[in-house]
């Protein structure tokens, strides 16, 4: 394809972009006022299943097929990246020095540790209650684990990340996800909806099957994110670059001549 | 609330703009950092804790942590090449 081409498909798609986008903004209710059509129907809804979260409702519940998309998504790119990542025939893993690292850097790693990581529990425990959910107590989780890195403590951080297992994990988490939506479609004829009993709204084990959803989805987040930390971790501190085994070959022929 | 949104956006404006016109990657992390923070506390301001949350997460310590992984592989990369030389 030509510049000239490419230039005038360019103007196109943006002149198509920038009309789409002005005609759906016009239409748009103003900014900061009291006509909200959505919300309306989508706080009706979530409390119709007692989930007290709507975000986590209209995640879960509402639409929870494009959720599922989003953790593919994830999962998918998280596998990419680690296949670019892995260790490569020129690379060869060295055993690494400990760094020393500050008294006080240690302090604040073995009192934040913990705290994290009961952060990223309640965060994903509570997601169809308070704001938070699998996704964004999965992060917490899995940062948390990597405050032993911060700390010095890298062998540390290896042993309490077995990576088989969170590959498992990874898999496991999309695949009870797509298991839940399945149900749905047997029991009641739709795909991902909500046929558990869903309790008493504000409770924890309330909203039937958005806890249960918003779990996998945790589960397959905390394993991509520790799993991609791995790849990066393994590049930048265990593997060094091995010099080209052809050089050896070409001094010999340079000292022969 | 308008004030303090109005307010929230300036300042979310120029850490963008500190952001971009940082040149060197690894101070970058950092800037991006401080940036991921100031947006999460509009998405507060605009009522949306569960976004705040993810954005908190992803975009202070997660991102950052892996930019900073990629330069210091690239500078061993570096490093190692000159030896070669």
């Amino acid at each position: 394809m030509s510049r000239r081409v490419r230039m005038i498909l360019l103007v196109v798609g943006l002149l198509g972009a920038v009309t789409v986008l002005a005609v759906g903004v016009s239409g748009l209710p103003a900014f900061g006022g009291h006509h909200h059509p959505y919300r309306d129907l989508a706080v009706a809804a979530s409390l119709r299943h007692a989930t007290a979260n709507v975000v986590s409702a209209v995640n879960f519940d509402q639409r929870a097929l494009d959720t599922f998309g989003e953790e593919t998504i994830l999962v998918a790119s998280v596998a990419g990246v680690a296949a670019l990542l892995r260790p490569v025939r020129r690379e060869r893993r060295r055993r690494r020095p400990d760094v020393p690292v500050m008294d006080s850097t240690r302090l604040l790693t073995a009192v934040f540790f913990p705290v994290t990581l009961l952060i990223g529990i309640d965060v994903m425990a509570h997601g169809a209650i308070t704001p938070g959910g699998g996704f964004q107590g999965g992060v917490v989780l899995a940062t948390g684990i990597h405050l032993l890195y911060v700390g010095g403590r890298y062998r540390l951080l290896e042993r309490m990340r077995p990576l088989p297992l969170f590959e498992i994990t990874e898999a496991a988490g999309l695949v009870i996800f797509i298991a839940i939506g399945a149900a749905g479609l047997a029991v009641a004829g739709h795909v991902f909806t909500n046929i558990l009993p869903q309790g008493q709204l504000g409770r924890l084990i309330s909203s039937g099957t958005v806890v249960l959803l918003s779990g996998a989805v945790g589960m397959a987040v905390v394993s991509s994110v520790v799993i991609l930390l791995a790849g990066f971790l393994d590049q930048a501190l265990a593997l060094e670059e091995v010099p080209d085994t052809d050089q050896d070959s070409d001094g010999a022929e340079e000292a022969a001549r | 609330m308008i004030i303090v949104i109005t307010v929230l956006l300036t300042v979310v404006l120029i850490g963008a703009a500190v952001v971009v016109f940082t040149r060197r990657p690894a101070r970058q992390a950092v800037t991006l950092g401080s940036y991921g923070v100031l947006l999460s506390v509009l998405f507060v301001a605009v009522q949306a804790p569960d976004v705040a949350l993810s954005q908190l997460a992803v975009g202070t310590a997660v991102v950052p942590l892996m930019v900073m992984l990629a330069v210091r592989k690239i500078s061993a990369l570096r490093r190692s090449g000159r030896e070669d030389r």
